[in-house]
């Protein structure tokens, strides 16, 4: 475990470079000899998928710093260039988003497995303090990098999470000031954000370097609780570790892979593929889900000052857990009353990040104060009672004996793992009744589109006829600033050839300059140009508009959403349901009536729309049938418009989605022969052990 | 702790173990290919390069333009008939890259010659008129090109590079 090691290399090369650094002596004494409880079991894989989110939330990032901008009036558009222009940059992307939430959820999935076995205990106490501090970096290089792509969420979440700090008695206001680096958020914050969110994730690895010398020096802890004693307890890391974290990492790969291709937004508020405007905040400021819960705490106290401080107390507080909890058994495993009160915690837990995502009001106010005394009072009261009153079950006395009386308990895993199944196939068959019944409400229903699910494509003649509808309807008031002529002519696209886009592209006059007189003037628009937009400032459109600025079309279906509640979004899990920005578009588009239904009121000026929030739109009816003659024959009504159109700013809104599905179809298939290889190769190789 | 198989004998292990360090092989390369194809120019730069028309009009006999294609200087000359002159008498044999005045221009359109203005050596951009060869002379180490753009002296080891063009008009051209 420590101490100096014993490896002796054969190769002269490597003798004459160990006697100068003994690297290889280390590497091997690490990952090699070091000694590993042959009895751990796949909630210790997580310690190793950790371990590879870091390396490769690094290794992303490093590579989107390449492509992305820093400054507040080019970070959004660089983003979304990235996600359209670059080379696999939608893949890097979205790698890069859906690898911070399963960073999060593997470390919780860690924390917990801490809690449960006791990891905190003596002699581990560092072990667990540094991890708690490598939570906290986390929390704020996560919470920077959301800032980065400049969307309404990441500014006002900048906002909100800056101005926690104003909570500070006299010198608050000073702090925010000092965060902010201006009178508000803005290009400073963006930059210095950028700047620490490029620095953390390697101090985040050097605490991670120190947890893990930590760890090899007080030796892992196991699910028995009981420290190794004799060779009979351990196997060496390598080849038994590694090859089991191999194949968990395998697995965990699958589940990635499900988020990265086929339901990247899945994680994501619609909000953030809006702009940035200081001028108006978004209705519910909702944190990444990783922070629901301390986010419910912060809101449940009634009392700046003071939630802030709960917030804040909430992560403190586990780094005083190992003298809080000084029972001396330590695996929960053998504590009757600590294993129940410990699933009551996590409960609790779930629960505070699902009030997270509630409006602060009613009942949910109530239930957040309840739930956040249970939080403090699990470590507070539950877990010092504990220790005294509780009367733990007799622990094995090593860990090859545990090991001998886990064969017997098979049974209970394999009954265990069939109802999860069994509870996870009930979901996925409840999810199309649930989808069924949305339909009679106000909610917009969800329409069949030929993009969605895992196989999904364009319709090219729906995205030929949509393009029209937008050039001869939409075009009128609403730009696409990140489609570019030649876009048209791309793969996965309307199916145009390069000679038409340039053609199409002709029809446009630019505007460019200034030329060699120093004047700006017109021209007809080329394949690199973009669809220009109505009006030649956000001004202009207003005035136009009577106030109301049209928004940009290119990301509409990305950066509109409507509600699908709890348990919808469970069973979106499992259909890949990802149409809300289509299905809401569309519906909008249908949902107008030339009058407001008895008793519904709607201010002057406004439209009613049976889809649209509060049912009052500024847009008049856009389409009406006949408006628009399609040339194959297609029917001219109002319902094939708007599905029309919708077909074709899903396209404008995310251009690379063929490609995203056809890979993730590949993937797919090598991931899951590959975790079967793996866990072939896993059970050959623990063969030898047993 | 000690595997079963022998040296001579293939068993099943070995296959199984063979075929998944092959996928982990496989499953690596695949994922450093988008790593790495990343760095090549984004379709909105590819885009950018597209062909470029430029108007000769302004450009009187003995002057010089300097337009950007792909970011690279591009030198349009006017050249005059003693610059012609010159640049055809030249013995090919005297040029350490030889080529005919013929080759670098287009026929018919003798006076305009339009070269990529890229030093050969090192990619320091070279300033016309001056040097002793009535062409370019590349300040950075001393490349002294003539009025056709042809390697006359210094440390470039090739002719500036001519760009593919093509005369749309007599008045004209488009590169690219």
């Amino acid at each position: 475990m420590s101490g100096p090691s014993d490896f002796q290399p054969s190769n002269p090369a490597l003798k004459w470079i160990e006697r100068r650094l003994p690297i290889f002596g280390l590497v091997h004494s690490s990952f090699v000899a070091y000694p590993t409880p042959r009895n751990l079991n796949y909630w210790w894989t997580f310690g190793a998928i950790l371990s590879m989110m870091l390396a490769l939330q690094i290794l992303t990032g490093v590579i989107l710093a390449m492509h992305y901008t820093p400054h507040a009036d080019l970070a959004f558009k660089s983003v979304e260039l990235i996600v359209r222009d670059v080379n696999y940059g939608w893949l890097l992307r979205n790698m890069h988003a859906c690898g911070a939430s399963m960073f999060f959820f593997a470390v919780y999935i860690h924390m917990f497995r801490g809690l449960y076995y006791g990891s905190y205990k003596e002699p581990r106490e560092v072990l667990w303090i540094l991890g708690v501090i490598i939570y906290l970096l986390m929390m704020a290089t996560g919470f920077m990098g959301y800032v980065l792509p400049w969307g309404q969420m990441s500014f006002w979440g900048a906002t909100v999470i800056t101005n926690l700090f104003s909570a500070v008695p006299y010198f608050g206001e000073s702090i925010v000031t000092l965060l902010w680096g201006g009178y508000s958020v803005g290009n400073p914050t963006l930059n210095r954000f950028f700047s620490l969110h490029y620095l953390l994730p390697f101090v985040i690895a050097g605490v991670v370097v120190l947890h893990i010398w930590a760890l090899h020096v007080a030796g892992q802890n196991n699910p028995a609780g009981v420290e190794a004693k004799t060779e009979k307890d351990t196997v060496p890391f390598t080849p038994y570790a590694t090859i089991k974290d191999a194949f968990g990492v395998s697995c965990f790969l699958i589940f990635f892979a499900w988020f990265i291709f086929y339901m990247p937004n899945y994680l994501g508020d619609a909000d953030n593929y809006i702009p940035a405007n200081p001028g108006v905040t978004p209705a519910h400021i909702v944190p990444e889900w990783y922070y629901l819960p301390f986010y419910a705490i912060l809101r449940s106290i009634p009392n700046k000052l003071a939630g802030v401080a709960c917030m804040f107390g909430a992560i403190i507080v586990l780094a005083f857990l190992p003298w809080l909890d000084n029972a001396r058994t330590r695996s929960s495993k053998y504590r009757p009353l600590a294993k129940q009160f410990f699933w009551i915690f996590v409960v609790v837990c779930i629960l505070l990040g699902y009030l997270g995502s509630q409006p602060p009001e009613g009942i949910y106010v109530i239930a957040g104060r309840i739930l956040t005394v249970c939080y403090f009072a699990y470590f507070l009261i539950v877990l010092p009672l504990l220790a005294r009153i509780e009367t733990p079950r007799p622990v094995p006395n090593s860990i090859a004996d545990d090991v001998l009386a886990k064969s017997k308990g098979r049974a209970a895993t394999a009954a265990s793992v069939m109802f999860a199944l069994a509870v996870a196939g009930g979901l996925f068959a409840g999810s199309t009744q649930n989808a069924k019944a949305e339909e009679g409400g106000d909610a917009p229903p969800a329409q069949s589109w030929s993009f969605s699910g895992p196989f999904g494509k364009y319709d090219r003649g729906s995205l030929q006829r949509g393009l029209k509808v937008y050039k001869e309807v939409c075009s009128a008031c609403h730009g696409l600033n990140y489609i570019a002529f030649r876009n048209l002519a791309d793969a996965g696209g309307p199916g145009y050839s390069e000679a038409q886009a340039a053609a199409l592209a002709a029809e446009y006059k630019i505007k460019d300059g200034p030329n060699d007189q120093g004047e700006m003037f017109e021209r007809p628009g080329r394949p690199a140009d973009y669809f220009p937009a109505p009006f030649p400032n956000e001004q202009a459109a207003r005035v136009a508009n009577g106030g109301a600025a049209p928004p940009d079309l290119s990301l509409i279906t990305k950066a509109r959403s409507y509600k699908r509640g709890f348990p919808q979004f469970v069973f979106d899990f499992f259909t890949q349901y990802q149409e809300q920005g289509p299905d809401y578009v569309d519906a909008v588009l249908q949902g107008f009536e030339d009058k407001a239904p008895a008793g519904v009121t709607i201010p002057e000026g406004s439209y009613y729309n049976k889809y649209f929030p509060g049912h009052a739109i500024k847009m008049p009816k856009p389409l009406s049938d006949g408006q628009v003659t399609f040339d194959d024959g297609s029917p001219a009504t109002v319902k094939q418009y708007a599905h029309d159109v919708t077909t074709f700013l899903m396209w404008a809104a995310e251009p690379r989605m063929e490609e995203r599905k056809r890979i993730g179809m590949q993937v797919f298939f090598f991931l899951v022969i590959f975790a079967i290889l793996m866990y072939f190769t896993k059970r050959k190789v623990w063969a030898n052990a047993h | 702790m000690t595997t079963a198989s022998s040296a001579d004998h293939p068993t099943r292990r070995d296959f199984l173990f063979v075929a998944t360090g092959a996928a982990a092989v496989v499953g690596a390369a695949a994922t450093v290919w988008p790593l790495v194809a990343q760095m090549n120019p984004d379709a909105a730069t590819i885009a950018a390069g597209a062909p470029i028309q430029v108007d000769l009009t302004p450009i009187a006999e003995g002057q010089d333009i300097k337009v950007f294609w792909r970011g690279k200087p591009i030198y349009i000359s006017h050249r005059t008939k003693k610059q012609i002159q010159e640049a055809q008498s030249v013995p090919l044999s005297s040029l350490p890259d030889p080529q005919p005045d013929s080759a670098r221009v287009k026929a018919g359109h003798d006076q305009w010659l339009v070269v990529i203005g890229i030093c050969t050596h090192l990619g320091c951009i070279p300033i016309a008129h001056e040097g002793n060869y009535d062409g370019f002379f590349c300040p950075c180490h001393g490349s002294q090109y003539d009025s056709s753009g042809r390697i006359r002296q210094g440390p470039a080891p090739a002719n500036l590079p001519v760009p593919p063009y093509a005369f749309l008009s007599d008045t004209k051209i488009q590169i690219g």
